[in-house]
């Protein structure tokens, strides 16, 4: 158990700061998710799963949705930088 | 001068952090609200899902307050996307066949999915917003795979009127005779019945088809292509 809890809490950490060095902003929206994810497994382990399907629909699932959308809307109309 | 900010920012997030977490050991139960909520809920609300009958029985208020919210968000994403010109879903190639195939797989299984997390709120985990954001994402998918399908606006916002209306209404049906707003009423049924639980569910079925509504309005929202953008700045691509 805390094992694995600590696997899950180096993955969230890892990819919690590969989110701000990635430059593709793509990859960083799935770091992003991996993060929701590991907080939504951390939640059913701690026997809170109402927050962890709030966290995994609305932070690992609508939230990457919503992101990936701006990305795709905003690198479609703004300048090339 | 803005990485200045940042740098307070930074230092002033850092102290609270590091102050809670040596407060931390201190802190021995924050009350006994939880306590006394796990021995009475079940036989005052009559949910087997302690969370709802907190989320809908006794802070039915905060409820709807977050619905109120949540609207007023997707309204002004409304308003930002829908201000800058005309925009329309673009019509150009659909999506390939692993993305069309998976859509006519998943939609069903995912609008069973939604509905059953509404409708069994409050018997096991989940429940109206948790359904709704699935059942947004649900519908979604076929958007996904065909760009440019027609997408009826107006249907959807009247189910979204219709359905926040109905969560007020249930709560105002509850005054009369001297209770408050939004007090859990009608029969409470036997424990871990579907039927059970009074007008809970009712008010989850509300707001799991007012916020599916909203969020998939608004993801349909943001996935059209501006046209006329693109026409005036040939720069754009």
């Amino acid at each position: 158990m805390e094992l694995l809890v600590l696997v899950i809490v180096i993955v969230m950490l890892v990819s919690a700061l590969a989110m701000f060095v990635l430059q593709d902003l793509y990859a960083s929206l799935i770091a992003f998710s991996v993060v929701s994810l590991g907080l939504a497994i951390l939640f059913v382990l701690l026997r809170a799963p109402d927050v962890a399907m709030t966290e995994a629909t609305v932070g690992a699932g609508l939230g990457s949705l919503l992101f990936a959308l701006a990305i795709r809307r905003v690198s479609s109309t703004g300048s090339e930088d | 001068m803005q990485r200045l900010a940042s740098l307070i920012f930074l230092s002033g997030l850092a102290f609270m952090l590091v102050s809670l977490y040596l407060q931390m050991d201190q802190v021995t139960g924050v009350s006994n609200a939880g306590q006394m909520i796990n021995a009475v809920s079940a036989k005052e609300i009559g949910a087997a899902n302690l969370v709802t009958s907190v989320v809908l029985g006794y802070r039915g208020f905060d409820t709807l307050v977050e619905l109120s919210i949540l609207f007023t968000a997707a309204m002004a994403a409304g308003l930002v996307l829908a201000g800058e010109g005309k925009y329309q879903a673009r019509a150009a190639q659909p999506a390939g066949f692993i993305l069309r195939a998976g859509a006519e797989l998943l939609f069903p299984l995912l609008m069973v999915v939604g509905f059953y997390i509404i409708l069994h709120g409050h018997l096991t985990p989940g429940g109206g917003f948790q359904g709704g954001v699935i059942l947004a994402t649900a519908f979604f998918i076929p958007v996904l795979a065909l760009p440019g399908s027609p997408v009826d606006h107006g249907l959807l916002s009247v189910i979204e009127s219709l359905a926040g209306a109905a969560f007020i209404v249930i709560g105002l049906l509850a005054m009369p005779g001297g209770n408050a707003f939004l007090t859990p009423m009608l029969a409470k049924g036997t424990l871990g019945q579907l039927v059970s639980a009074g007008s809970l569910p009712l008010l989850y079925i509300a707001v799991g088809l007012k916020v599916g509504a909203e969020l998939s309005g608004l993801l349909v929202n943001l996935a059209a292509y501006p046209t006329a953008a693109s026409d005036e700045d040939p720069e754009a691509g």
